[in-house]
């Protein structure tokens, strides 16, 4: 099977999702009213009463056994459930479709994709939270009525962008990918959003992207993450320009001479010139210290022009800004050189700032992501991440993987590190080698300790 | 409103007895000399200085009205001038003829600090011949011309010596023509003219300042600030001729400051009519009796009283809106410290943008002051040069606003500060660090910790998180500390103290047992191994 570089073909993912709330119906006859949400709608009533109740069985009955952590998964022969209670009494279910293959035996396979599935339905769960508050707050507001109304609108949409193939380690992360900066650049930018934040006092949060990548979040790493899913996923991709669709280097310069003349909304008004024209900001809700608020998604692309223009309000460095964030992002470039394949395929994150870097992605939006190595491989790591799950301490993994490939794993504290290498003939102390190489070109890694023991070095064969 | 007065007269004037019709009163510009002659000498000459601790008193012979009388250094020669053309010392000396030169003069001025003379040549009287005395020579300096408002015709003498001043203004030497009447049609206020004199090279006209109004005035120089005084709305005006007007011509100057009179003073009475507890009297200012010396000196003849002028910086902060205007005048004044970071301190009561232009500006001193430092002991260290001349070791003014100032005097008890948005606490001070950085002036690691202390009292760890991951809070082995002291309270700060300890040791290259900072318990234990004692 040919390397996934090519866009992977829509076929619909999921068999069904639903969300109920067993609380809702309680007694015989009342099996309806505990449905909040189901997709596909149109199978019959009976059907649905009858799955519903099957996951609420199982979730009863596993109770019994460990009552503080509810079943996340339920495997069957044919097919594949995955249960999420984001709050009391509500429970997101979700049975994705297989993708044609027979069913494997194989247990290292299914509990990749439990881990990557699992964190799918969360993701849903803070989709929708992002744009409507929580569950409680639509009960508080209007009852179940005003739920399962609000539940069908946007799971209605948001289940249509979902392609379950596409998902892998990156969505168990949820990381968020940060554009490297020199320390003056970026203190020049706090000095700008701190100035904008202050003149304009309706302004309560501020985030700072560069194309795809974060430079600065005022909002905590929680709501961040999921909103920087949606930008990057959703509403950057939803805007760019349509002559630049179809080129293969995903990272193209913001401030880009001739195509690019004007600063505009992404949200809000798309012409400010016209008065008549009415405009909504898509309202979001972040988490306070004792709650949620209720805030507007203001996001607007800022281009040399805009640039000159708010230099009277806040300072006259932000033109100059401009330039810093272009002439960094020039220099990055060069270094990586995204054109060519990349020195090293690796996959980083951090959970402590959630950072997130990957040259095995070159780009991921909700329809299509396109990756340089096999999904084998891609799975593969999706084991070695389970492994590092189950345990605290600090460890290393190496799989020799196919003819190939070798694929190395490092947990270090809160750190996590996957490196794929093609080397066929390389054994185990050129791949450390070629590893510690890695880790002196990038920055990030400086930290990683290096685990000495022998005793914490598995290393598997497949 | 005494807030407001921004020039003063000095707490400690030196005191002589007032002219009358028996006392006649001089003044030695060179020594800053009082002369009180009463009765041509014959009851008694009192001199008195600034400097001196007490008067000379002596007498001498009346030998008819004195026209002049001066001390040399050191009050060791005396000289007495009674006729037009000859100059009496009453000690027998013997006088030897160093030089003549001969050139009609209408006027002159002598300037004292620098030695030279300035002599008012040919009809109109505004082409001006400056001599220079060094080391007992005499040296002819390039002449210049006065730009007259108007060309007398016939000509005549149109220059007078009422006119011109001479000063040292930021180290060089200017002449100074009050201008009564500008030559623009649309404009006939007075102005004054500076002319810069070098030591070597021609005289050119530098620095014009306008005065906005007409009437009679007065020159001095007060800490680098030509001051001119209004007699008739009894005011004054300052300018530095160092701060750039966005909106006038070149070296075109406006007043820093709005008019303002001098400080009002009052006189303590005393004699042995006085009532101890009768008021002070207060003194008349800008009166006709007033003499105005250069470079600070006022003296009130009728009153017996020698002043230094002052400047008052304090009052200054509320009449200059433009912070940043204030801050490039401030930085250049002499005891400007205490000011200068009140100023900071108010700002931070302000908008951001201020904040960051009043640390921008006293940044930029500091900086400059840190290279000289720099460039001084690398010089010191590469051992004496050939042949120049030893580098003096740059001078801290008070201009130079350092880091554990700012800490010291305004960002510590700023963070304190009862209903200001923690926000705004990070900001300025990431503000201070911005610029630091800009400079390219290392920050101290003080300030990182009060950065970290604001955001972890306000559990605001992401941001915290970001600004390490940005190196924005340097590594340093100090801040691990703190880091890991925050441990109870934040978890994942031990994480990030011990990578910061690796990364500043990566530096450093010096050992360091890093398991023990691992065990929980031992984070005090970081600073070494206690010492064996031996026995025996």
């Amino acid at each position: 099977m040919a390397s996934g570089m090519q866009e992977k073909q829509y076929t619909p993912s999921l068999l069904s999702f639903f969300i109920y709330n067993p609380t809702f119906g309680p007694r015989e006859g009342e099996e309806e009213k505990k449905i909040l949400f189901y997709h596909p709608s149109e199978v019959e009533k009976n059907e649905k009463i009858r799955n519903v109740g099957l996951c609420e069985a199982i979730v009863q009955f596993t109770r019994t056994f460990c009552p503080t952590k509810p079943a996340k998964s339920l495997h069957t022969q044919k097919n594949r459930q995955f249960f999420f209670e984001p709050e009391d009494n509500f429970w997101i279910v979700m049975k994705p479709n297989k993708d044609g293959k027979p069913p494997t035996i194989e247990y290292q396979e299914e509990e990749i994709l439990d881990t990557v599935y699992g964190a799918v339905v969360r993701q849903c769960y803070s989709m929708y939270k992002l744009f409507n508050g929580t569950f409680g707050r639509a009960m508080e507001a209007g009852g179940v009525e005003l739920l399962t109304q609000k539940l069908e609108k946007f799971f209605y949409r948001y289940l249509q962008t979902l392609h379950l193939q596409s998902c892998d380690l990156l969505d168990v992360f949820g990381g968020i990918s940060f554009f490297p900066l020199d320390k003056m650049t970026y203190l020049k930018i706090q000095s700008f959003v701190n100035k904008v934040e202050e003149s304009l006092s309706l302004i309560k949060y501020t985030a700072f992207l560069y194309n795809d990548q974060l430079i600065w979040s005022g909002l905590e790493q929680d709501d961040m993450r999921i909103l920087y899913k949606y930008l990057t996923t959703s509403l950057f991709p939803r805007h760019s320009e349509p002559e630049l669709a179809g080129r293969d280097s995903p990272l193209r310069p913001e401030v880009a001479g001739n195509l690019l003349h004007y600063g505009r909304f992404l949200t809000g008004p798309t012409n400010l010139k016209d008065p008549e024209a009415k405009f909504r900001f898509p309202k979001i809700f972040v988490s306070t210290g004792d709650g949620y608020e209720e805030l507007h998604l203001i996001v607007y692309k800022l281009t040399r022009e805009f640039c000159e223009q708010l230099d009277g309000l806040v300072g006259p460095q932000l033109t100059l800004l401009a330039s810093d964030i272009c002439e960094q992002f020039t220099i990055n470039r060069r270094i990586s050189g995204p054109e060519k394949e990349p020195q090293f395929k690796f996959i980083y994150f951090n959970h402590m700032n959630l950072a997130e870097k990957s040259t095995i992605h070159m780009r991921k939006t909700a329809s299509v992501c396109l990756t340089s190595v096999h999904p084998d491989l891609m799975k593969i790591l999706g084991d070695i991440n389970c492994d590092f799950a189950r345990v605290d301490e600090d460890e290393e993994i190496i799989v020799k993987a196919m003819t190939d490939y070798w694929v190395v794993g490092k947990k270090s504290d809160q750190r996590e590190l996957y490196v794929i290498l093609n080397q066929k003939n390389a054994n185990l102390i050129e791949v450390n080698e070629e590893v510690k190489r890695l880790c002196a070109t990038q920055d990030c890694f400086t930290t990683l300790k290096t685990v000495t023991s022998v005793f914490n070095r598995r290393l598997f064969f497949s | 409103m005494s807030e407001e007065h921004y020039l003063e007269l000095c707490e400690n004037p030196v005191q002589f007895e007032h002219a009358s019709s028996v006392n006649n009163v001089f003044f030695d510009e060179a020594n800053k000399q009082v002369f009180a002659v009463r009765s041509g000498g014959a009851t008694g000459v009192v001199v008195k200085g600034p400097d001196d601790k007490s008067s000379v008193a002596f007498r001498m012979d009346d030998k008819g009205e004195v026209k002049c009388i001066k001390f040399s250094i050191g009050n060791k020669i005396l000289a007495v001038q009674r006729t037009s053309k000859s100059v009496v010392f009453p000690d027998k000396r013997s006088l030897k003829l160093l030089k003549s030169q001969s050139i009609n003069v209408n006027w002159y001025q002598y300037c004292p600090e620098t030695a030279v003379i300035l002599l008012s040549t040919t009809v109109q009287g505004n082409i001006l011949q400056p001599f220079a005395f060094r080391s007992g020579t005499m040296s002819k300096m390039s002449k210049f011309e006065i730009e007259l408002p108007v060309v007398p015709k016939p000509a005549k003498l149109s220059l007078s010596e009422r006119d011109i001043a001479m000063a040292t203004i930021y180290g060089q030497l200017h002449v100074m023509y009050l201008k009564h009447h500008s030559r623009t049609a649309n404009s006939t206020s007075a102005e004054v003219v500076l002319y810069h004199l070098p030591r070597e090279g021609a005289c050119k006209k530098s620095h014009v300042l306008k005065l906005n109004t007409t009437g009679k005035f007065a020159l001095n120089i007060v800490d680098n600030l030509v001051v001119v005084h209004h007699q008739s709305s009894q005011t004054s005006l300052i300018f530095d001729i160092k701060l750039k007007e966005p909106d006038c011509a070149v070296n075109t100057h406006q007043p820093v400051l709005p008019a303002r009179s001098i400080h009002p003073y009052r006189i303590p009475l005393s004699g042995p009519a006085v009532v101890p507890s009768q008021p002070p009297v207060p003194c008349q200012l800008y009166s006709s009796s007033w003499s105005v010396f250069q470079p600070d000196i006022i003296i009130s003849a009728s009153e017996g009283y020698l002043w230094y002028l002052q400047v008052k910086l304090p009052p200054t902060v509320n009449l200059l809106q433009d912070k940043g205007k204030l801050m490039d005048f401030l930085l250049r004044r002499r005891d400007c410290k205490m000011v200068i970071l009140s100023v900071c301190s108010q700002s931070t009561r302000g908008v951001l943008p201020v904040v960051a232009t009043v640390f921008d500006k006293l940044n930029q001193v500091y900086k400059e002051y840190l290279e000289a430092e720099q460039s001084y002991t690398v010089a010191m260290e590469s051992g004496p040069s050939r042949g120049s001349a030893a580098q003096k070791r740059p001078v801290r003014t008070q201009a130079v606003i350092d880091q554990s100032d700012m800490y010291t005097h305004v960002l510590s008890s700023f963070t304190e500060r009862k209903g200001v948005s923690h926000k705004f606490i990070i900001a300025v001070l990431m503000e201070y660090i911005r610029s630091l950085n800009q400079f390219q002036i290392t920050v101290q690691h003080y300030l990182y910790e009060l950065v970290i202390k604001t955001l972890v009292q306000h559990n605001l760890f992401y941001m915290l998180h970001q600004f390490l991951q940005y190196h924005v809070l340097s590594d340093s082995k100090p801040l691990a500390c703190l880091l890991l002291s925050l441990e109870s309270t934040y978890p994942p700060a031990h994480q990030l103290s011990l990578d910061m300890l690796k990364v500043s040791l990566a530096r450093c290259s010096s050992q360091i047992t890093v398991p023990s900072l691992e065990t929980r318990c031992c984070s005090t234990r970081c600073s070494g191994r206690s010492s064996r004692e031996t026995s025996g």
